[in-house]
């Protein structure tokens, strides 16, 4: 195992956290104000660190094994994934089946551990957390498998590490399907605004945060760090898929990383010039998704 | 042949909002770009022996599919006052996925026919298919009157981008002469539209079927 392997997970272990600080600086320059500083994330698991939690008498073991089995999951992942043409930790063929059930995993002890208080909230957000992750992950699938196709290799390190800038040109839409499908499961899977809004503070609105409101302290920030992580997850396919790779490795991470920070900045303007969506349309949206993956998979059979 | 692709590639994306799409001037609009994107699909897919004929075909689609039919489907929905569609037969969800099972079908379908050389894209033939069901599917699934125009207008347009990209040889006349027959059914289906509209203050067509002597 060669050193620069630990080079993408590294990447993400320190710099995913920046990632929702872009996002709210964006926000934040379309309000007009002046925002949170970029480094608000660190502060706030700094912060939530510190401090001890609160168990309430009514949960089990389950509600304190959801945080830990979330992260764990979410670590994991980042371990699969690639960065640049620097391969991922770990990488063996259809690791991105691997990679889609971690995130499956996170999301279940979330749920389980939402389900576990005992609260009718978080019963109705983990509901809604489940329904709509079952439309946006045939999407997620669809459209890995369409990239597997396209790249002829079956993980994600080989997928990504030749890059498919190269065929852009001639798989153009294709490509931009499939992106344009990621782009909204990014939106979906990190409870970003079209489906779910990060702020609202409103039980009865909520999906994910809602799931979030009985953890405290190291509990919560290893929610906020996994959530990160899991942002940072998402834009690195959707990063994989649109840059080119050069032949100089360390330009292809540096590449990669702006990248990542330009998906960031899409994420915030797209939370700042849009409403969120009644809750009964998002299904329709997620469905679309899948339609634009089932699609470009399709599209792609035809091709090669 | 990439201006081609990018060419159905919008014809299978604005089939699929039409199947989940619930306002009808959206709809309207969604046909229309669609017409306009076909009408150009002549002079691209036969780039190397462009000639008049072309031209006229190009001009003739885009003036009658592009300004017109909106024209006339704006004027129905005007006069008829719907904005919306009503809940249909089939879910707009259930449409959607349909409609991706359909692109499938089509898909493998092609695989199957017996299909001549020197067609302008691989996509091609199974993208009018997929404009066929799903221009069938739409009259079915419909209960709005102008949806069902909708769907009747799609699926002429499968007809005409099979039509265009498979068959270079068809004479003028005949596609002049199909253009026309959809441009009097599409005028008198708005004015049927308008019609039942007075008599029974909605276009709804399933309820036509409750009347009985």
């Amino acid at each position: 195992m060669r050193a620069a392997s630990f080079i993408p997970l590294l990447l993400a272990l320190v710099l995913s956290p920046l990632l929702p600080g872009i996002i709210n600086r964006v926000k934040a320059l379309f309000a007009g104000r002046c925002g949170p500083p970029l480094l608000q994330t660190y502060f706030d698991l700094w912060k939530l660190l510190q401090k001890g939690a609160v168990y309430s008498r009514t949960t089990t073991w389950v509600f304190r094994a959801g945080p830990l089995v979330g992260l764990a999951a979410v670590l994991v992942a980042a371990a699969l994934m690639p960065l640049g043409n620097f391969p991922a930790l770990l990488a063996f063929p259809a690791d991105f089946l691997l990679f889609a059930g971690l995130l499956a995993l996170t999301r279940f002890f979330t749920v389980l551990a939402a389900l576990d208080t005992g609260s009718s909230f978080e019963g109705m957000g983990a509901s809604r957390e489940v329904f709509f992750s079952a439309l946006a992950e045939p999407a997620l699938l669809v459209a890995l498998a369409t990239l597997v196709r396209q790249a002829g290799q079956l993980s994600l390190s080989s997928m990504f590490g030749n890059g498919f800038a190269g065929q852009w040109l001639e798989y153009g839409p294709v490509f931009g399907l499939v992106v344009v499908a990621l782009m909204i499961v990014l939106l979906a899977e990190n409870a970003r605004i079209p489906v779910d809004d990060p702020n609202t503070h409103l039980e009865l609105t909520m999906i994910h945060e809602v799931m979030m409101l009985d953890h405290s302290g190291p509990d919560f920030a290893f929610i906020l760090y996994g959530g990160a992580l899991k942002l940072w997850l998402f834009s690195a396919l959707i990063v994989g898929t649109v840059l080119p790779v050069t032949g100089h490795a360390w330009l292809n991470l540096l590449l990669a990383t702006g990248g990542m920070s330009v998906v960031a900045v899409a994420v915030g303007v797209i939370e700042s010039i849009m409403a969120r969506l009644r809750l009964v349309v998002v299904p329709q949206l997620l469905v679309g998704a899948g339609a634009l993956a089932a699609m470009a998979f399709l599209l792609a059979l035809t091709l090669k | 042949m990439l201006t081609v692709n990018l060419i159905l590639v919008l014809v299978v994306l604005t089939n699929l909002k039409l199947l989940g799409s619930s306002r009808l001037g959206a709809s309207i609009r969604v046909v229309a770009a669609q017409g306009v994107v076909l009408g150009l699909l002549p002079i691209l897919a036969h780039l190397h022996e462009l000639s008049l004929r072309f031209a006229l075909l190009a001009a003739g689609t885009i003036a009658i599919k592009g300004v017109v039919f909106p024209w006339l489907l704006f004027r129905a929905v005007r006069e008829a006052e719907v904005t919306r569609q009503i809940e249909p037969y089939v879910g707009y969800v259930a449409s959607l996925i349909a409609g991706v099972l359909a692109l499938g079908v089509s898909f493998w379908m092609c695989t199957r026919l017996p299909l001549p050389e020197g067609i302008a894209s691989p996509w091609l033939v199974p993208v009018s298919f997929f404009s066929i069901f799903a221009g069938l599917f739409l009259i079915v699934s419909r209960k709005r009157a102008v949806s069902q125009v909708l769907g009747f207008l799609v699926l002429e347009n499968g007809i005409y981008t099979f039509g265009v990209g498979v068959t270079a040889r068809t004479p003028l006349l005949v596609e002049a002469g199909v253009l026309l027959d959809v441009f009097v059914a599409v005028f008198v289906m708005g004015i049927t539209i308008f019609h039942i509209n007075r008599e029974f203050d909605h276009i709804e067509s399933d309820r036509l079927s409750t009347l009985k002597d």
